[in-house]
């Protein structure tokens, strides 16, 4: 076990009746890393969150959060992590400032006053400090949440889907602070379905039905995939894809834009069984596989797991 | 006509998931011609009255086998003397003491019409009204059959007894005097219940509820921090009712002041704490409200507030003994008509409390830290 590891847990799990929603899931996350954590809707990302940060009680699994036990020492965890919600989660009846002042105020910060102005302040909201909160756009909203989970100056970041309903400035404005943080010594877990935001991220894990499937860096991720990946052009390709998808050794045909990308885990199969399609009027060109193959690739074996 | 269809197919399907508003339609039609057929009366028999009886002679025996028989009274105490008596009229132990004075028989026949003393507790009129008529005409006719030959003279034209009736309490049955200090009650439980039952469903509807658990809060915090502010407003209302009572409506304020509001704390507390409980439960706040209707019913009905609790049938009487409302209207109106002091305040206040501690449990427990 790591000594600067932020989170290292083995085999959380969690059932809900009889649903398995985290399956053993192993995680490891260094201080100061952004770990992009992702895997499809109902895939069980938010369970493992809320594990982590002592909402949930975990059915079986071991291990520390920021040296803490993962399962004894919720109350320690809860402390030192900020957890910000998939959902927009604190009071639109309350100013901005009132928020910041009742979080604040839960956590027993020292010099509450200062704590909050400075926040105000870096937010750059120390203007509009006594508008509710319910009035903000939604990406105002989502600085508000992160602020607040901030101001007790936690070492660990929980962030479940933070820029879920954002626009493309604020969310670049978003990742740009959270690495600032992380060069600061800040650990992030974010849950995200973004794929341009799993790549800002240091590593990756991907989950799906409540299993990891696979963990690493952004190449690490796709070189473990080992994918084969065509890209085709031409007329009617929905057409073409749906040929293929019964051709063996493909494992998808997947339309990106005017193109389609037809990949497979057996390059040779690949290769050999589709050559009666690289006729005209298609182009075929082989392309780097993106995070994007690997992961719908990823889920595609599992969907026969979990009807099995 | 397919419009109209898939918006019905819709509702009733809506209709069938939501089970608590199903149940609430079925429920409350149920709930009310059980309480409005069979447990209200607003003629009530059957009164709890003590005797003292100071003359044992065959006539003071006629006379109280009368009074029985009307169906209006039943003795339930047979009393040493005046002060005793005093004492469980006072604690609301029986609703009439019947004194048979000391020669009561002899003064009898010797046509000196000895008085027959009835204390009633008046503090609702509406319980004793129907008791004491029946009374009156009882004290002509109940010797009728003893009177009979030469005795019956003594019948005379003013009848052979004087029926001395003290209606205690509240003497002039000014109905204001029983309503205002009731409805303090009644309003407390309204309000108290529905506003922190809808408190902490409103924070899960919210989302804000999983925020606040990931926060290092202890369920105890939130539950307390929950119910001191409603406390605050609890005490406002019973000082504006206490107020219009005296100055607006001339309601007496017998007892005491600063018993009355520490009697007012316990009932508010037991109340925010069903209120408290009822959203652990509830889904979301519609849920939250129907769930405070199904106890603001028999409050109202059950308590005593509208209709006498000694005319209903003992079934009903036990259910009302366990709602707060019914001890704390025999507080509150004991203490603003009646008086009485910290011993038989006690007497009434620890089945509130009870009632609150069993529901602050459960609502500790059912709000747990984690959200499974």
């Amino acid at each position: 076990m790591s000594v600067t590891a932020a989170i290292d847990v083995r085999g959380m799990t969690k059932r809900f009746g009889r649903l398995t929603a985290v399956d053993h899931i192993d995680l490891e996350v260094q201080a100061g890393e952004i770990c992009g954590f992702l895997g499809p809707n109902g895939s069980g990302k938010t369970t493992f969150i809320r594990m982590l940060c002592g909402l949930l009680r975990a059915d079986a699994g071991s291990g520390t959060c920021l040296g803490y036990d993962v399962i004894r020492e919720s109350e320690q965890i809860k402390r030192r992590v900020g957890y910000m919600t998939q959902r927009f989660s604190f009071y639109e009846d309350l100013s901005i400032e009132e928020n910041l002042d009742f979080v604040a105020r839960m956590y027993a910060i020292p010099d509450r006053r200062n704590a909050v102005a400075a926040s105000l302040e870096r937010l750059g909201l120390a203007g509009r400090r006594s508008q509710l909160a319910g009035t903000l756009s939604g990406g105002w909203k989502q600085r508000l949440a992160l602020a607040a989970c901030m101001i007790h100056e936690p070492k660990l970041l929980l962030l479940d889907e933070p820029t879920a309903g954002v626009d493309p400035k604020a969310r670049r404005d978003f990742w740009e602070e959270i690495h600032q943080l992380a060069a600061a010594g800040l650990t992030c877990l974010i849950a995200t379905h973004y794929m341009d935001e799993a790549e800002r991220c240091h590593r990756l894990a991907y989950i799906g039905y409540g299993k990891l499937l696979t963990q690493g860096t952004v190449s690490e991720v796709v070189a473990q995939a080992n994918l084969t990946t065509w890209e085709v052009t031409g007329p009617r390709l929905m057409d073409l894809a749906q040929r293929l998808r019964s051709v063996p050794g493909v494992r998808q045909a997947v339309p990106f834009g005017n193109a389609l990308h037809v990949s497979g885990d057996d390059a040779a199969l690949l290769d050999r069984n589709t050559q009666p399609f690289r006729v005209a009027p298609y182009t075929w060109q082989s392309a780097e596989s993106s995070l994007e193959d690997v992961f719908i690739h990823l889920m595609d074996p599992l969907s026969d797991n979990a009807r099995a | 006509m397919a419009r109209l269809a898939a918006m019905l197919v819709k509702e009733f399907t809506q209709m069938r998931r939501d089970r608590l508003t199903f149940g609430m339609m079925l429920g409350i039609p149920l709930m009310q011609l059980v309480l409005f057929g069979f447990v209200i009366n607003a003629d009530p028999k059957h009164l709890a009255t003590g005797v003292v009886l100071a003359d044992r002679g065959p006539q003071a025996r006629t006379v109280l086998h009368a009074i029985c028989n009307s169906g209006y009274f039943d003795f339930v105490r047979l009393l040493e003397n005046e002060a005793e008596a005093e004492a469980v009229l006072l604690g609301g132990e029986v609703q009439f003491v019947v004194n048979i004075p000391a020669n009561f028989s002899r003064d009898l026949l010797r046509g000196e019409r000895p008085a027959l003393l009835v204390e009633a507790d008046a503090t609702d009129p509406a319980a004793t009204g129907n008791a004491l008529n029946t009374l009156r005409v009882l004290a002509e006719k109940a010797l009728e059959h003893d009177l009979k030959g030469p005795l019956a003279a003594l019948g005379g034209s003013d009848g052979p007894i004087e029926l001395r009736i003290h209606p205690r309490y509240n003497p002039e049955a000014i109905t204001q005097y029983n309503i205002i200090p009731g409805l303090m009650g009644v309003i407390l439980t309204m309000t108290m219940i529905l506003i922190t039952g809808l408190a902490i469903t409103r924070e899960r509807e919210r989302g804000t509820m999983e925020n606040l658990l990931s926060m290092p809060t202890r369920p105890l915090e939130v539950l307390i921090g929950k119910i001191i502010p409603y406390i605050l407003i609890g005490y406002i209302q019973v000082a504006v009712i206490l107020a219009a009572g005296y100055y607006l409506f001339g309601v007496p304020i017998a007892g005491s002041v600063s018993l009355l509001l520490i009697a007012a704390f316990v009932f508010i507390v037991a109340n925010l704490a069903m209120g408290i409980t009822f959203s652990t439960i509830a889904r979301n706040q519609l849920q939250a409200m129907q769930m405070a209707f199904f106890v603001f019913l028999p409050s109202i009905l059950l308590s005593g507030f509208m209709f006498p609790f000694r005319g209903m049938p003992v079934w009903a009487q036990y259910l009302g003994e366990i709602l707060p409302l019914t001890h704390f209207l025999r507080l509150v109106r004991g203490i603003m008509l009646k008086g009485i002091g910290v011993t038989e305040v006690m007497q009434g206040l620890w089945p509130i409390g009870l009632f609150g501690v069993v529901a602050l449990a459960i609502a500790a427990k059912r709000f747990r830290r984690t959200l499974d």
